[in-house]
């Protein structure tokens, strides 16, 4: 009926791999946490010159924004990734955090940049991300949950989609008065060096909140990473699950994109490093290594940054760097599925 | 029982399945078969509510297929398709694991455990347990994949030409599997499959599609007959008695 | 296999009565949009001034407004079919320089250029760019040979995602040079900027094309396989290097004298193909008018939407094209199941 007989042999192909890692989850969970910690400790405590009243509350926020951004990308990643079946997308692939920077172009252009600094940092965080998660919603459960359609085509659209949010964004950029463009820029290029403090508080709210339904879904989870057949038999309510993945997924993304700006490789680095820590696969063990990985990442990189090199804001762009590599060892190895 | 009520599939303008209406007797094995594009894979996938029909309704065992609730329904039908890729990596017993899911969702009790040691047991999998599933080999793989089904422990098993790809050793094991499933276990099981001669010797009903329409249903011997088979086939098919059962021959 | 080649001259025949007259019509209607670029500016040119003999108004035809209009019509001809050829090659409707790598590494070879060889004149630059273009290319090609299942939408997949590898690392690079706002020049296709003296670059472009437009059997015989292509009696590796070689220069001369202009080359051979159909030969001199009269119309957008400012026509193009390509992604896969 199908030609799918290509199917078969290629997976056997494929079968030959490392040997199994002896090392269970629960040891690399108690190192990685070991490892956060004592990162987290170090970055507070190293090289503070003048008063440590006045460094230390400055360091906790910083500390505390990538903490939330490590939880952000890490488990909206891993949820992304399960839902599509593949290893090397990440949300913000797929132009979801690309669509959270139209939405704030949008609003200034339209709004005016004053009105929405009027509005306070929390009302417009929730407006934001009340518009994010609908029209993210909108846009992934058409493409999802349109009958007939291949991942691939979901990706490609969605990759599309991205460039064309970007594109948007750019064109109304241009077209916004210049004083105008400052307050945009304002708000979008915030770093872990200046991230308000009632927008962590927030952000720390909503990331708890959505950490929770994440959790409870990991044995579903489980599940539907072998595959939309299997997981219907199996039970699981596929089109619900998927929605309200994707609905945790474009929160997350928009937390960690106001928090600082968009970072499309980071979630790939920490899902693929996760992946290969965790010798089985359970989202029970794979969610909070990933998580653990990123904390150490970016607070481990900004130490090492800030301290031995002495960048300041360059670790964005680093990750970026890694994580750009890291997906090219990936696609050569031929995990493309 | 199944049974199948005016079900018709579309996809744009073609037709794949035309209000099929059928019934199924519970126990024992019923093959589907067809030319190529007959709806036959369709047909089953909406057995199983992987595809949702255009109009028509299909219950099984008295429970509608479209309307009731997906946990229940998976433990009453399994469905086990023709392509198994996993993009994750899982021990064979991990997999197998992942039948009880609808009995316990993901926390597994002692009987579920007694359950997966059974099903592996059965497909002669208890030493490959702990071996992950992409380094098996194909007849191994399909193995374990039925395995979970039958962990799954449901009265109707579904399989998609699940000789697709197995060589004429691993066929033969696979059909006596399922045979075996359906005599020793009492399920009742469905498969597509292609080749008229495995389901004239394995089958108490065959199932006859072709361009979306069922044309034919019976018992091996009313299908196996030159007349029918050519009305299914367009091919002229002699059938000879071979120690009881009715095989076509049409390679010559 | 003889199907396959006989199967687009049938197409010719049937079109074949209307084909010059409709031809000839596009062209003068991109004639027309030509003769209205040429009056659109800052600084007023009307053909009145023109008759009257004005000097001014001279001096800024001759000087700013004729090698701006040129210069667009030669990019939009030479992605456009730079674009053709690609998909030739890989048999796939959905690659083109901006989706295989191609542009980004031509970036990243002048960022290299600037780096090491600051005062290299253009065309070292240039030349360094296309090298490195090609080299992506190559790269692309070989990822492309390692990866199983290769689905139609699998390919683009791949070279979007390794285009944004390339780029985050000239990113990085550019970043630790203090490069990134010279990098953003190339980065979004430009033509405020070519005036006499400064566009003269693209006329080898327009070589290209016409070698292109030459040869463009041989990429349809190359794009059947290595296998087919040798059984007619053709070279396929020579074939498939100078395809390389025209892509490559084609979208290195682009990206210095202009800057990138997404998804040019993709959306144009595939409207195309919806217009008339696949024939190669046929399809060549359409692709060439479409794509020049795309991209005047994109500047010319671009240059009224915020008059007296300029809107780059990268920007312009990237939004209208990425909405076509979703608009053609969508409509191609739609009956297809």
């Amino acid at each position: 009926m199908r030609s799918r007989s290509s199917t078969l042999p290629m997976a056997l192909t494929q079968s030959v791999r490392k040997p199994v890692r002896s090392v269970p989850p629960s040891v690399w969970l108690v190192i990685l946490g070991v490892a956060a910690l004592a990162l987290i400790i170090a970055f507070m405590v190293v090289g503070i010159e003048g008063s440590p009243a006045y460094v230390l509350p400055r360091r906790l926020n910083r500390v505390g924004a990538m903490v939330l951004v490590a939880i952000a990308v890490a488990v909206s990643t891993i949820l992304f990734q399960t839902v599509t079946g593949n290893r090397i997308l990440t949300p913000s692939i797929m132009g979801l955090d690309a669509l959270y920077i139209l939405i704030q172009t949008a609003l200034v252009f339209l709004l005016g940049g004053q009105a929405l600094l009027s509005l306070g940092s929390p009302l417009r965080f929730v407006i934001e991300v009340a518009l994010m998660i609908g029209f993210s919603w909108l846009l992934y459960r058409w493409l999802f949950l349109g009958s007939g359609r291949s991942l691939h085509l979901l990706l490609l659209v969605g990759i599309v989609f991205g460039v064309f949010f970007r594109g948007v964004s750019t064109l109304l950029q241009r077209l916004m008065d210049p004083s105008e463009f400052i307050i945009l820029q304002g708000l979008f290029f915030a770093s872990f060096n200046r991230v308000d403090p009632t927008l962590l508080l927030l952000s720390a709210v909503v990331v708890a909140g959505l950490c929770i339904p994440a959790w409870r879904l990991r044995h579903r989870l489980d599940v539907l990473a072998l595959g939309r057949d299997s997981a219907v038999s199996l039970g699981i309510d596929y089109r619900r699950t998927v929605t309200l993945v994707l609905v945790i997924c474009s929160v997350l993304v928009a937390v960690s994109t106001a928090l600082v700006g968009p970072v499309t490789f980071f979630g790939l680095l920490v899902s693929a490093l996760a992946y290969q820590l965790c010798n089985r696969f359970h989202h029970a063990a794979v969610l909070p290594i990933a998580v653990l990985l990123g904390i150490v990442a970016l607070v481990g990189g900004q130490l090492v940054l800030e301290q031995v090199f002495e960048f300041d804001t360059a670790l964005s762009i680093v990750i970026e760097f890694v994580g750009g590599i890291v997906f090219l060892v990936l696609l050569l190895k031929g995990r493309v599925r | 029982m199944i049974s199948i009520d005016h079900v018709t599939k579309r996809y744009g303008a073609t037709t794949v399945v035309d209000d099929v209406s059928c019934r199924l007797p519970g126990g024992g094995v019923t093959s589907i078969i067809g030319p190529n594009g007959a709806g036959k894979s369709t047909l089953l996938s909406m057995m199983s509510r992987l595809l949702l029909p255009d109009a028509g309704r299909i219950e099984v065992a008295g429970l509608d297929v479209g309307t009731t609730a997906g946990q229940k329904l998976a433990r009453t039908l399994s469905i086990l398709r023709q392509e198994n890729q996993l993009t994750i990596r899982l021990s064979v017993r991990d997999l197998v694991g992942f039948g009880r899911f609808p009995h316990n969702n993901g926390r597994p009790t002692p009987e579920d455990r007694d359950h997966i040691e059974r099903s592996l047991d059965y497909l002669d999998l208890t030493d490959l347990g702990d071996r992950f599933v992409d380094e098996l080999s194909g007849g191994q793989r399909q193995r374990a994949f039925i395995a979970m089904v039958l962990a799954q422990d449901t009265d109707y098993i579904l399989l998609d030409e699940p000789l697709n790809n197995l060589d004429m050793r691993h066929s033969v094991d696979m059909m006596r599997l399922l045979r075996g499933l359906a005599d020793d276990l009492g399920k009742t099981v469905v498969l597509v499959i292609h080749d008229v001669n495995f389901a004239s010797c394995y089958s108490d009903e065959i199932l006859a599609m072709r361009e979306g329409a069922l044309i034919h249903q019976g018992t091996p011997e009313q299908i196996m007959t030159p007349e029918v088979l050519h009305d299914i086939y367009d091919v002229d098919i002699q059938v000879e008695q071979i120690r009881g059962n009715r095989i076509g021959v049409y390679f010559a | 296999m003889p199907a396959l080649l006989h199967r687009p001259q049938r197409s010719l025949q049937h079109h074949r009565a209307n084909r010059p007259a409709a031809l000839w019509l596009a062209g003068g209607a991109v004639l027309l949009l030509a003769v209205v670029s040429l009056f659109i500016g800052v600084s007023a040119v009307s053909p009145a001034d023109l008759f009257s003999g004005d000097r001014d108004a001279w001096t800024t035809l001759l000087v700013s407004r004729v090698p701006r209009t040129v210069a667009v019509v030669l990019a939009g001809v030479a992605l456009s079919i730079a674009g053709f050829i690609m998909q030739l090659m890989a048999r796939n409707r959905f690659v083109e320089p901006s989706t295989v790598g191609t542009v980004e590494s031509a970036t990243a070879g002048i960022l290299v250029a600037t780096l090491f060889l600051p005062g290299a004149p253009i065309v070292v630059k240039m030349l360094i760019a296309a090298v490195f273009a090609m080299l992506g290319t190559s790269l692309f090609l070989t990822v492309l040979r390692r990866i199983p299942l290769r689905t139609t939408l699998l390919v683009p997949l791949v070279g979007i995602m390794l285009g944004g590898v390339i780029a985050a690392v000239t990113t990085f690079f550019a970043y630790r040079f203090d490069l990134l706002q010279t990098l953003n020049t190339w980065m979004i296709g430009d033509f405020s900027g070519l005036i006499r003296g400064r566009y003269e670059l693209l006329w080898i472009v327009a070589v290209l094309a016409v070698v292109g437009y030459i040869s463009a059997d041989r990429f349809t015989v190359a794009g059947m396989g290595e296998e087919f292509t040798t059984n007619l009696g053709l070279s396929y590796r020579n074939t498939m290097n100078l395809g390389l070689v025209l892509v490559s220069l084609i979208s290195a001369v682009v990206v210095v004298v202009v800057g990138a202009i997404p998804f040019l080359g993709l959306i144009i051979p595939n409207l195309v193909s919806l217009l008339i159909g696949d024939n190669v030969r046929r399809a060549v001199p359409w692709i060439a008018v479409v794509g020049a009269g795309f991209v005047l119309a994109c500047d010319i957008i671009g240059r009224v939407i915020r008059f007296p400012f300029e809107v780059p026509v990268g920007v312009i193009v990237s939004v209208v094209g990425s909405a076509l390509f979703i608009t053609l992604l969508v409509r191609r896969n739609a009956g297809a199941q």
